[in-house]
């Protein structure tokens, strides 16, 4: 092409491409502007570095892609048909080196005959590095755009949305859809990919005027209506949910509000597609040269963005859009220098054109990535024309992407204008206007040399590839699409797929229909992955919780430990400790005075009611009915299938209500668990279970001393070991629980979470007196691990049995409870299962999570649960699953982790190493 | 038949590729086979192909209702690993990761296995320590795992998030550097070639509609192209088991649900291996034609229908941009869903049914692609001897009732809970 | 996604359920062991029309009882949970 065609004032819009500054005009596709500005070669092909220019006028565009703004805003892959120019916007050709006119990997298309479809399934063969060798060549060469590398500035957010009608598409069919839903009173909602309304009426004015697009929205509007331009939607789920995704701002371009797009969930009563129709490419050879285009894009960018594509001009179709378009160009002072019609006769008014029947391109020829020549068999003879630009037209192709992503739809051939037509549907949707019904066509003769005429220009595929996977068996529509790559590449195929399916069905010998389709699968046009991730990618969707007292943790500085959906601290470290020993001291400080720790996350719930004891031995499996008022006792509860899953303790608390701990790792699921035995199985229970997890903040506090400060506190008798009594601490109501996981003398404070803090004051000043400290989860477990209590996650893995865990002699003797069913299988009671051991080392440092093996390095069937240091003399313990470890006691392995290079040798012991008598409970 | 080399693909250029032969046959159904395989994914024709090369049984049908590697094999991410925790898994992921390493030279069909690493992200200590867990019980049944720093991850994974303040923050990973990825359709069709090659027939478009029974024993189906006769007659349907199996009168310890994937469009080199979490349930590697392909979790809920629901990519990709921003403005391309067989201990089901002459190998949840090879090995052992091979062994039918379930995320039988 | 009817509430988008189990699944306390483990460890598991348990978790946490198609999701029943929905 030879410089820009296009009257009127210079554009006024800066931008770049390739480092070239440039003019665009407002409105301007970034296509419509390197037009403009005679830029003919804007990308290469996929494959084989083919030379490629801009091919259409919309989303359907395979070739011209490019890479747009800068840092995080990069967005590579973007068709320059599909992207509005603004001011001082950045674009880039992509997929060449060193340069987009002399790119090195065209040299892949010198060896093209050597690889055809499929060949890297025929070669690179021997070990799999030797593999790994060719395939960094193969990826460096493959992908399109450079990746980005920064993360995006800017945001994406998402919205639902109810309409009675959503149509799709702001054609005319579309508009006159949506205004006579609107009229009817119905809630409409419209959307549009283009920038425009109705852009093929400024494409084609002489169906309607283009003013009667805007009146027809105005009214739209004026009935409630509302209509959405740069909005595409992109996918249909079931019950009419469309997602729809709204650009705010353009590809790259840094967002007005800070807001790049908005995905919209539109749930729609009915659903009407007014998505238009495809134009279809032909197939001769070099029909992928720049200059040569589809002839509506053509027609679009002559009367809508006033650029004439070439001087001398060749159309080539089976189908009357040959004319529309040969008498824009002429309007526009282009030079018509043959229409070749595949029809063998005249149709209609040919105005005069230089029109040839029975015409079809043989091939064209170029000079520096520009047309130069067409060809074309004419009858029985060969014909040759010098040209600039080749219009061609395949006919057109119903955009029916969305009627089929909508499931259970069906389509119906239409022999005169050779397409699918939306046929029946199972979902609420109707298809109108031109992705209903297209024109008819003419005959499209077969290429004579298939190799080079391409069908998915991005992917290089070829009628030849086609005709190669047929005779290598891959015969079925979806193996000819994965072995050839066809309709594979960012443009879905939505020019290629009919052109395969046409040649397929010529192999096959059967009409169209039969020779199958692929499926079609959201979303329509690709959708930017931030905006699919909405505004939580930053927090992956996972919100934290924040304890009652966060203030009062981070106030000391605590080292937080993430925990599910909360952090707890982990330590409090004083004077430049490191997290070993400031828990070393704080769980010293437990054994030797007292210390206090906020047990808040723990699952709890009020159950109460007449029948709550029958609920609570369904989920318990230990007994509960012989509880006295005021007592608690340990339980742990078995899934159905009789392996234990959760534990905790149970507390009578008054006649009829009790309240029930378990895990803050399993606290939804034991939640759901509740609420299922609760109101499905056993509705007839006269019982209420309240989730009261984060009603209460909890406070443990633990230790010889831990007597003497609660009864500072609450000015009473304390509890004894496993019960329970209410008090008031600070003025606040307080729950106090005498339970241990420490292995002291210990207490749980609950407190209503909005009062808790006085509480937590109190406490501390009084443990603070005792020359007690606050103690963080790294101590809790060393203390637990040496008193051989079991966390669920760690020794309570979901696999053992109570056996196992050495939990069986709790198990209620009367049964009935959730599992017992389930522990009835022989396998749970078989040799060879795991059990509960405790490990101390003989000499080393055991790892957690190690291995155990023999002296001589043979696994031993077990491993390390939890590891830790005994508090207050030295040695390293550990608790473990050992296969028939009860009765492995003495033996001598060796805990080891190979990935750490770490290792101890440990003898098995039990799982009990402090206190054994449970002395230190009593008083 | 053509072998292929590049040599032959030299050739190509002086006949335009015109000497290459299909790839497999397409017969029509014999009355009688030794052995009928329902279902034309990787695992049946894999079955096949060792049937008629380890254990000499040729006159072998492979049934597709549709066609070959058009379910789960041609709809999964494409990962092959074998860093599993408990021993079963070990011992079988681990024969069938070997061969991989040697699947493109015994198929003579380039299947691009590519170990370029399957990394699992930690983000706290206590992640870190169950990688470690994972990876010594991987070492001490002779398995790769490395234990990785942080800075190793950041040197391995430029693009990964490695701010400190970030919701998952990244600690360091355990990586099996002899994982990654395959060519999922080439799986198919290298197998499927190898088959034809020694006898079996691959019937495409073929449904089975019923089961033959003499008595109790199932010695033939019933499908679209007429009854066929069979000594022994093996689903393997994974996604379907349970629909096929009830034509038998089976009920079978498996849900049937949807499980999604999306690919981005290409760019160029980003992701280096295979990037998982011990944390998010995401799993991101990069194609060879650049595209991130990526999935999460199932849809949750039992579904036959290859059509899953938006919100559950949304939050895997949501989860992959929280790992590697960067993925932020790229644009996914396409997004699909296959129908996964989850079993009620997360593992698979290989081995005899209670109805003689039938047997099952389906109950592969979201993780049946890597065991390809393994599972058509075992499985032909299987059928070929009658008795399971001591690597399937543990995986049999009885298990659950017995209760030696193999639960390697150890939550119970409800899948949903997995 | 889903429209589903909650018969407490109306119309909600799934995104306010979960799906907990199928209807055959369920093990009424008591349960002969071997029946306990068939409902356990089998399902019907049909490519049709199944009974099938969810809650309205972020709604109003009523157990409910669909019937619903595993090919079209199509719900063709939907009952509070309770004796009388079970079929």
């Amino acid at each position: 092409m030879n410089g820009p065609r296009r009257g009127g004032a210079a554009g006024a819009i800066r931008f770049t491409f390739d480092g070239r500054a440039l003019l665009a005009r407002p409105g301007d596709t970034l296509a419509a502007a390197l037009l403009a500005n005679g830029i003919g070669l804007v990308a290469r092909s996929f494959k084989y570095h083919r030379p490629r220019g801009i091919m259409a006028a919309g989303v359907e565009e395979p070739n011209a892609l490019v890479t747009v703004g800068a840092g995080g805003r990069e967005e590579p892959n973007t068709r320059a048909t599909d992207l509005f120019v603004y001011d001082g916007m950045v674009a880039r050709s992509q997929n060449r080196w060193p340069s987009l006119a002399f790119d090195a990997g065209s040299v892949l298309g010198l060896a093209a005959k050597a690889l055809p479809a499929g060949f890297y399934y025929k070669t690179f063969f021997g070990s799999a590095k030797r593999w790994m060798f060719y395939e960094w060549f193969i990826r460096r060469a493959a992908g399109l755009g450079d990746a980005p590398t920064a993360a995006d500035p800017d945001r994406f957010t998402q919205r639902a949305a109810f309409c009675d009608v959503l149509v799709v598409g702001a054609g005319p069919a579309g508009l006159s859809a949506a205004l006579a839903a609107a009229e009817a009173g119905e809630r409409v909602m419209l959307v549009e990919q283009d920038r425009i309304l109705a852009p093929s009426l400024v494409r084609d004015p002489q169906d309607l005027d283009p003013a009667w697009a805007e009146a027809t929205a105005a009214r739209i509007g004026e009935l409630g209506g509302r209509i959405l331009l740069r909005t595409t939607a992109a996918g249909y789920w079931d019950d009419n949910l469309i997602t729809v995704s709204q650009r705010l701002a353009e590809p790259g371009e840094p967002p007005a509000g800070g807001i790049a797009q908005r995905l919209w969930h539109v749930r729609a009563g009915r659903v009407i597609l007014a998505t238009g129709a495809l134009e279809r490419p032909l197939a001769f050879a070099h029909n992928d040269r720049p200059g040569v285009m589809l002839s509506q894009a053509v027609r679009t960018y002559v009367r809508r963005f006033g650029v004439v594509p070439g001087r001398r001009v060749v159309i080539a179709a089976n189908n009357d859009d040959a004319y529309l378009t040969a008498t824009a160009l002429r309007d526009a002072g282009a030079e018509i220098v043959a229409v070749l019609d595949t029809r063998p006769v005249p149709a209609g008014a040919t105005s005069g054109f230089p029109v040839h029947n029975d015409a079809m391109p043989l091939a064209t020829k170029g000079a520096r990535h520009h047309l130069r020549e067409v060809s074309a068999r004419v009858g029985g003879k060969v014909m040759h024309w010098r040209a600039d630009l080749l219009a061609m037209s395949g006919g057109f192709t119903p955009v029916v992407h969305l009627h089929m992503q909508a499931g259970g739809a069906a389509l119906e051939w239409d022999d005169a204008s050779q397409s699918f037509l939306p046929g029946g549907a199972r979902q609420n949707v109707v298809s109108v206007g031109s992705a209903a019904s297209v024109a008819p066509v003419g005959p499209t003769p077969p290429p004579e040399n298939p190799g080079k005429a391409f069908i998915d220009f991005q992917n290089d595929v070829s009628l030849g590839d086609v005709d190669l996977a047929w005779a290598e068996g891959y015969r079925s529509v979806e193996h000819l699409k994965r072995y050839t790559t066809l309709g594979m590449a960012t443009d879905q195929g939505k020019t290629s797929n009919m052109a395969a399916l046409g040649r397929l069905a010529e192999k096959q010998g059967v009409a169209i229909p039969e020779a199958g389709l692929t499926t079609f699968r959201p979303p329509y046009t690709p959708v930017t992955m931030g905006l699919l991730a909405g505004r939580t990618e930053r927090d992956a969707g996972a919100h934290l919780r924040r304890l009652a007292l966060f203030d009062v943790h981070q106030a000391k500085t605590p080292i937080w430990q993430p925990l599910g959906y909360w952090k707890r601290p982990r330590a409090y470290p004083q004077g430049g400790e490191n997290l070993a020993e400031a828990a070393l001291r704080e769980a010293r400080s437990v054994r030797t005075a007292v210390g206090m720790t906020d047990v808040s996350t723990l699952a709890k719930f009020e159950v109460s009611g007449p029948d709550a004891v029958q609920l609570l031995e369904l989920v318990c499996a230990t007994t509960v009915g012989k509880l006295a008022v005021g007592r608690g006792r340990y339980t742990f509860m078995l899934r159905e299938d009789g392996l234990v899953f959760d534990d905790g303790t149970v507390w009578r608390l008054a006649e009829n209500r009790y309240l029930l701990t378990s895990s803050t790792g399993g606290a939804d699921r034991m939640a759901v668990h509740l609420s299922y035995v609760r109101q499905f199985l056993c509705p007839q229970l006269k019982v209420s279970v309240v989730n009261v997890q984060e009603h209460y903040a909890g406070i443990a506090v633990a230790g010889p001393t831990a007597k003497a400060v609660l009864a500072g506190l609450i000015g009473e008798e304390v509890p004894r070991h496993m019960s329970a009594v209410g008090a008031s601490i600070a003025g606040s109501p307080v729950m106090v629980l005498a339970a241990s996981y420490s292995g002291e003398r210990a207490f749980e404070i609950y407190a209503e979470a909005s009062l808790a803090e006085p509480v937590w004051n109190a406490c501390e000043a009084a443990v603070t007196a005792q020359g007690g400290s606050l103690y963080g989860m790294e101590a809790m477990e060393f203390l637990r691990i040496e008193k051989g209590h079991l966390v669920v996650g760690g020794e309570v893995d979901g696999r053992l049995t109570p056996h196992d865990l050495a939990l069986d002699k709790m198990l209620n003797k009367a049964g009935g409870y959730i599992g017992a069913a389930g522990l009835a299988r022989p396998g749970l009671t078989a040799p060879g299962r795991k059990q509960l051991v405790g490990l101390e080392a003989i000499a080393g440092t055991i790892p957690e999570g190690a291995m155990l093996v023999t002296a001589l390095g043979q696994p031993a069937g077990g491993h390390v649960t939890a590891a830790a240091r005994r508090v207050l003399e030295s040695g390293s313990i550990a608790l473990g699953q050992l296969v028939d470890g009860f009765a492995r006691h003495g033996e001598e392995l060796v805990a080891t982790s190979p990935t750490r290079s770490q290792s101890a040798a440990v003898r098995v012991v039990a799982p009990h190493f402090y206190d054994t008598a449970g002395e230190r409970y009593r008083d | 038949m053509t072998s292929y080399s590049a040599l032959g693909l030299l050739r190509g250029v002086f006949n335009d590729q015109s000497h290459w032969q299909p790839a497999w046959r397409d017969p029509e159904p014999q009355a009688n086979y030794d052995v009928i395989i329902i279902g034309g994914g990787g695992h049946g024709l894999a079955t096949a192909y060792y049937l008629a090369s380890v254990h000499g049984i040729r006159n072998v049908a492979v049934l597709e209702k549709s066609w070959i590697g058009g379910g789960n094999t041609g709809r999964n991410t494409t990962l092959v690993r074998s860093n599993y925790r408990q021993k079963p898994l070990h011992d079988f992921f681990e024969f069938g990761l070997k061969m991989w390493e040697h699947l493109s030279d015994e198929l003579n069909y380039n299947v691009m296995f590519s170990p370029r690493g399957a990394l699992m992200l930690g983000h706290s200590d206590s992640d870190m320590t169950r990688l470690a867990e994972r990876g010594d019980a991987m070492r001490v049944d002779s398995i790769d795992a490395e234990l990785l720093s942080r800075d190793q991850v950041a040197k391995l994974e430029p693009q990964l998030d490695m701010s400190r303040d970030a919701r998952f923050p990244i600690e360091g990973g355990l990586i099996q550097r002899r994982g990654g990825t395959a060519r999922h359709d080439a799986v198919a069709w290298g197998y499927a070639r190898g088959a034809d090659r020694l006898g079996v027939d691959i019937i495409q478009k073929c449904e089975v509609t019923g089961f033959v029974r003499q008595g109790d024993a199932v010695v033939g189906v019933e499908t679209t192209r007429g009854r066929i006769g069979a000594g022994r007659v093996a689903i393997c349907v994974a996604g379907h088991s349970g629909h096929v199996a009830a034509m038998a009168g089976l009920k079978l310890p498996v849900e049937s649900q949807t499980l999604q994937a999306l690919v981005t469009e290409g760019v160029k080199p980003m992701i280096n291996g295979v990037i998982m979490s011990q944390s998010l349930h995401c799993y991101i590697s990069q194609s060879d034609k650049g595209g991130i392909v990526m999935g999460g979790d199932p849809d949750n809920w039992p579904s036959y229908a290859q059509r899953g629901q938006p919100m559950v990519t949304q939050g895997a990709i949501a989860q992959a941009i929280a790992l590697v921003p960067a993925l932020s403005r790229l644009r996914m391309l396409r997004t699909w869903g296959g129908v996964t067989d989850m079993s009620f201990d997360g593992s698979p089901i290989i081995g005899p049914t209670p109805v003689p002459g039938l047997f099952l190998n389906g109950g592969w949840c979201y993780g049946g692609f890597k065991a390809t090879p393994a599972s058509g090995w075992t499985y032909a052992h299987t059928l070929a001897t009658g008795t399971p091979h001591k690597l399937n062994a543990p995986f049999d039918l009885g298990r659950f009732a017995r209760g030696d379930t193999i639960d390697e995320n150890g939550v119970g039988p409800l899948p949903n809970h997995r | 996604m889903l429209l589903i009817t909650c018969p407490h509430c109306g119309p909600r988008a799934q995104t306010e359920f979960s799906y907990e189990r199928t209807v055959d699944s369920v093990v009424q306390p008591g349960a002969a062991p071997a029946e306990a483990m068939a409902r356990l460890f089998t399902r019907a598991n049909p490519r049709g029309l199944d009974d099938e348990i969810w809650r309205h978790t972020f709604g109003c946490r009523a157990w409910l009882v669909l019937t619903r198609h595993r090919m079209t999701h199509a719900i063709t029943a939907i009952r509070a949970a309770g004796p009388e929905a079970l079929p």
